[in-house]
């Protein structure tokens, strides 16, 4: 039962004590600790959000790149494709114009080739005709030698124009 | 909060167990023991052999209780200085005044034999307590009268002596300055950095109780309340555990003292009431009932505002003197069983129940708070 009854000294002790304690620890501990720890909580919070809208912001960019990479990819395609279209032409182009060329080059090669011939005909029935006409000649200044073979020559020249 | 007082309940019944166990223990043997004891000692003493046989219960209960002065070791005591405010004004003397020389040793009373005169006043302990001594001795040469209970019936002058708990509480109010100075230090050192040694050992409990104590039940207003709820959680706590240790510095029963739990609990009741907003006070005086049953509401609710508090003073108190006691008498099984076979018995209960007072000490302490933050936190309740 003696435990029971609080001694007055201890209770005005403690009571001195204890509001002392609350005092000091409020004024010098409580005070900048919770403080503290408040505003750190309000930094962490802080840099978590802005860690947030740094990821969209990021995420943003990325797509804004993935738009960019793929026009970029479109346009590269549609150049090399005008490339090659263009390149088909010109080769065609070339082609055409190449044959088109040869084929004058060979009109032309024939053109000449026929003139040649033509020229070395004649040259030919030229040299032909001067040559048997030496040769007509020469026989016949050889037969027509004596007079009865002139004679019968004449008469069958004759003979041949009556029939005509 | 729920989860608090299973826990509690749980620890409650392990010490109630433990009690019984012991209780079946302590019964049967102290008959041998008194029998053993008083066959060692009827040589040596001519004190009848009942005077000597070894009283657990008040072994333990001179134990919990303060004292004028500080036992350290073996025949080693501090000797406490006693103030005393008499019908003649202060009086201070050393409690050492309070010993006797017999046969060039020192003796040292504490069942008022010895009077120590100071301005023309005279003055025995007993019991650790100081009375205005009588004229004469009684017929066991004490100077003072005593009821049928062996209780002195004589006039008390007001103490305020530098007793082991007095003593006690300054130096847990500087221990725990040096703590939360140095934490409140390396928050200015550490500023907007993660805490370091100390500051991070206290943080988590300074967060617990600002998170899982006041905030749910002070709600947003719970700033206000802050420095009591952390003042009186670490106060409790950290001489909880002082009072663990049996040692200098620890030893003394701070905490299991009703002085010490009383003007916590009262502090507690002044916030409840001097914050108390008008539904709070329309509750206790007029209640959502019929207006016939305010006869017996009211009474009810006004009784309620002190049972409460009442309550916070009690749980503490018994729930820190039943774990001093439960851990002395273990110690005692060794004196009780007159052996020392049984010393291994009693060191490993007491070092389980040492164990779970180390829980209890924090736990006692979380409850004290959440109580005084719940009966605030029901004081200043907006909404009804």
């Amino acid at each position: 039962m003696e435990l029971l009854l609080p001694e007055f000294g201890l209770v005005i002790f403690q009571s001195i004590a204890f509001l002392l304690l609350m005092f000091l620890l409020a004024k010098f501990a409580w005070k900048p600790i919770l403080a503290a720890i408040k505003e750190r909580e309000k930094s962490i919070d802080e840099a978590l959000s802005k860690a947030e809208l740094a990821k969209q912001e990021m995420a943003r960019l990325t797509s804004q790149n993935e738009e960019l990479m793929k026009s970029a990819r479109a346009e590269r395609d549609l150049i090399l494709k005008e490339a090659k279209t263009l390149k088909d032409s010109i080769i065609n182009e070339a082609k055409t114009s190449a044959q088109t060329e040869g084929a004058k080059l060979i009109e032309k090669a024939k053109i000449e080739i026929e003139n040649s011939k033509k020229a070395a005909l004649a040259e030919l029935k030229h040299q032909v005709s001067s040559l048997s006409l030496d040769i007509a000649e020469r026989v016949l200044r050889n037969q027509l030698q004596d007079k009865a073979t002139q004679q019968d020559l004449v008469a069958n020249l004759l003979k041949d124009v009556e029939l005509n | 909060m729920d989860c608090s007082h299973v826990f509690e309940f749980k620890v409650k019944r392990l010490i109630v167990v433990f009690t019984l166990f012991l209780a079946f223990f302590s019964v049967t043997p102290a008959a041998f023991a008194q029998v053993d004891t008083a066959q060692v000692t009827e040589g040596s003493h001519a004190q009848p052999a009942a005077e000597k046989k070894f009283d657990i219960g008040k072994f333990a209960l001179h134990h919990i209780a303060d004292s004028h002065s500080w036992h350290v070791i073996g025949h080693t005591y501090i000797d406490l200085p006693v103030i005393l405010y008499t019908k003649a004004g202060v009086v201070n003397f050393s409690s050492a005044d309070f010993t006797t020389l017999e046969d060039g040793k020192v003796v040292r009373d504490d069942e008022a034999k010895v009077v120590v005169e100071q301005k023309g006043q005279r003055f025995v302990k007993m019991h650790e307590k100081i009375y205005y001594a009588s004229d004469v001795a009684n017929e066991h040469g004490q100077f003072v009268t005593l009821d049928e209970k062996h209780h002195a019936t004589n006039a008390r002058p007001l103490d305020l002596s530098m007793t082991k708990n007095v003593v006690t509480l300054f130096l847990s109010i500087i221990i725990i300055l040096a703590v939360f100075l140095s934490v409140a230090k390396g928050y200015r050192t550490n500023k907007g950095k993660s805490p370091k040694g100390i500051q991070s050992w206290m943080e988590p409990i300074i967060l617990f109780v600002r998170d899982d104590i006041a905030i749910p039940n002070l709600g947003h207003k719970y700033e206000r309340f802050m420095p009591y709820l952390l003042t009186v959680f670490f106060f409790i706590w950290f001489n909880n555990m002082l009072g663990l240790v049996p040692f200098l510095p620890g030893g003394a029963n701070l905490t299991g003292n009703i002085a010490v739990t009383m003007i916590l609990a009262l502090a507690t009741f002044c916030l409840t009431v001097f914050n108390g907003n008008k539904y709070y006070w329309k509750h206790i005086f007029m209640p959502d009932v019929p207006w016939w049953m305010y006869v017996v509401m009211v009474p009810v609710e006004l009784f309620g505002i002190f049972t409460k508090p009442i309550a916070l003073m009690i749980r503490l108190f018994a729930n820190i003197t039943a774990g001093h006691i439960l851990v002395l008498s273990l110690i005692c099984l060794v004196f009780v069983f007159n052996s020392l076979y049984i010393a291994p018995i009693s060191i490993a209960f007491a070092v389980f129940i040492g164990g779970i007072e180390l829980l209890v000490a924090f736990i006692q302490a979380f409850i004290f708070t959440i109580l005084s933050a719940l009966f605030i936190g029901m004081a200043i309740d907006d909404h009804h």
